[in-house]
């Protein structure tokens, strides 16, 4: 008999406190043990978790008026631009803003020591933020200029809201060329001197559920120590890239556009990064549960890192020049042994995001659930998935043709 | 030809001299600056990598002392915060001596025993989470 579960049943178990929590490294012996059909029947829920550098985020806040008001049109955090194009007390600090001050790249490589990822850090530290901000002055709002001082505690909103995150799958870094490479794969070293990988594998949440068939629009998810929703899909988000029998994209693919509540979270799980001679940005936590709604279900959630692929790509030129060009396919399993073999040559490879920290996010969320304070959502709304008919454009430099 | 990381520290008077510009015009010497506070009006230190030829360096090492300059060969130490580590294990492969190292499981450790203080870790590191303390 083929296993059929719904939310509904999945939810009431959790709030009786006998809901089955796995993580997804731990299911994979599981079924292993027990098969597909009794492990469907026996586990309600799958964990999987991620914490890496994602660029694409970055958070909503809002400062409340001033006396008198002012309508901000720059703003600015610890020195660092936020976005004031939006209502006059409301900004958006991205992630990887820089301070107007910082070399950047002018002595090469930059450090990148304090960008709008670490912005977002103090603040979840409970840290005083120095607020500076311009307005023009209007009849309504007669302020040209404030300086303050704000905590997150004091400001009324603060919404994190991360356009792309959880890439699923993403391509591995190497630098073929004769320099050391600073890049957002981290520094690469001469002639294929290493391998830089990203994303947790068989922890990654969309590598666990490939077809979107339980991540949508409004799964509450674990983001950055609290909770919170999927938003939409990510920016960038593509379904249509070749997959492998088991359904995973061979590169990266779909994305997840997240929300949540900054107030709630912490800063063990959103983190201010540096990297040399790229920037600064900020690394995210994220967990999403999977509810065994049935065997195929599960069955996607028992793939292993020899079952995941991802091409290698040359950061020195193809890259770069945006020339589609890989240097082969490997395995996580293969990355994962700390070396590969490219062009004859034996390469150490590590990782960019934490395999250590994703399995403890993936436990937390499962004590989460398992303790029944965590209910799983069911989307309001599926992600685009590979019948969408996606297509990635690029930008191409045109003349006005009017 | 000699070559030596020292710590300089300089009272706040000396600060206001040209100390640096004279190891290298005086006695033509490669400075390297590793590190450096220096604020006017008060005390301050260099680390630094200075090289030339024999002759050269033990007479701009006498120039230093005779100024006044308090030196010290560099023994600094790596430190490694192991809170700021995100544990994603990107410096183990810029470690020459195996002194940061991942487990099977995949987590980042430093055996500060094997840690040769090259500093290729310091800039590797996203998190910041490695240091030269003195």
């Amino acid at each position: 008999m083929a296993v059929e579960k719904s939310y509904e049943e999945i939810n009431e178990r959790i709030k009786q406190g006998k809901a089955v929590v796995v993580t997804a490294e731990e299911i994979i012996d599981l079924v292993k043990e027990k098969g597909v059909e009794k492990a469907a029947r026996e586990v309600d829920v799958v964990t999987t978790g991620t914490f890496g550098t994602m660029c694409s985020s970055g958070a909503f806040l809002n400062f409340g008026h001033s006396k008198p008001r002012i309508k901000m049109n720059r703003a600015y955090l610890n020195g660092v631009p936020a976005y004031a194009g939006i209502a006059a007390v409301d900004a958006y600090i991205g992630a990887t803003a820089l301070p107007e001050s910082d070399p950047e790249n002018r002595v090469y490589p930059g450090r990148f020591l304090y960008g709008g990822g670490h912005v977002i850090e103090d603040l979840v530290s409970g840290k005083q933020v120095k607020l500076e901000a311009f307005g023009y002055g209007t009849d309504c709002y007669p302020r040209q200029h404030i300086e303050s001082w704000v905590t997150l505690e004091e400001i009324n909103d603060a919404i994190l809201f991360n356009p792309r995150n959880a890439y699923q799958n993403y391509g591995v870094a190497v630098n073929s060329s004769n320099k050391t490479i600073y890049t957002y794969m981290g520094v690469l070293k001469p002639r294929l001197g290493n391998v830089s990988y990203s994303t947790s594998g068989q922890l990654s949440p969309l590598i666990n559920d490939p077809c979107y068939r339980t991540t949508g629009v409004g799964t509450r998810i674990f983001l950055g120590g609290g909770t919170g929703y999927v938003a939409w899909h990510g920016t960038q988000h593509n379904p249509s890239v070749s997959r492998g029998e088991n359904g995973v994209p061979l590169d990266g693919a779909g994305t997840l556009a997240l929300i949540g509540d900054l107030k709630q979270m912490s800063p063990e799980w959103l983190r201010g990064v540096s990297y040399a001679g790229y920037g600064a940005s900020l690394a995210v936590a994220i967990g999403i549960p999977i509810p065994v709604l049935n065997e195929d279900i599960l069955l996607s959630c028992t793939v292993t890192d020899e079952d995941i692929y991802a091409p290698v790509m040359d950061y020195s030129f193809a890259y770069p020049q945006r020339v589609s060009e890989e240097l082969g396919q490997v395995s996580y399993a293969e990355l994962r042994s700390g070396s590969i073999t490219i062009q004859n040559k034996e390469v150490p490879t590590t990782p960019l995001s934490s395999y250590a920290k994703a399995r403890q996010i993936a436990q937390i969320l499962k004590s989460w659930i398992a303790e029944g304070n965590f209910l799983l959502t069911e989307p309001v709304q599926a992600l685009p998935s590979m019948d969408a008919g996606i297509t990635m454009n690029n930008l191409e430099e045109k003349k006005n043709n009017r | 030809m000699v070559a030596n990381k020292f710590v300089l520290r300089f009272t706040s008077a000396l600060v206001e001299q040209p100390i640096i510009y004279r190891l290298v015009r005086d006695f033509d010497l490669v400075v390297n600056i590793l590190k450096a506070d220096i604020n006017p009006h008060k005390e301050g230190y260099v680390v630094l990598e200075l090289s030339g030829d024999s002759d050269n360096y033990n007479r701009g090492l006498k120039y230093l002392k005779g100024v006044g300059v308090d030196m010290a060969p560099l023994s600094g130490t790596i430190f490694w915060n192991k809170d700021r580590c995100l544990q994603c294990g990107a410096c183990t492969s810029f470690c020459p001596a195996g002194a940061l190292y991942m487990t099977p499981d995949m987590e980042v450790h430093f055996d500060d025993t094997k840690c040769i203080i090259c500093e290729s870790c310091l800039d590797v590191c996203m998190a910041r989470a490695v240091e030269v303390r003195f």
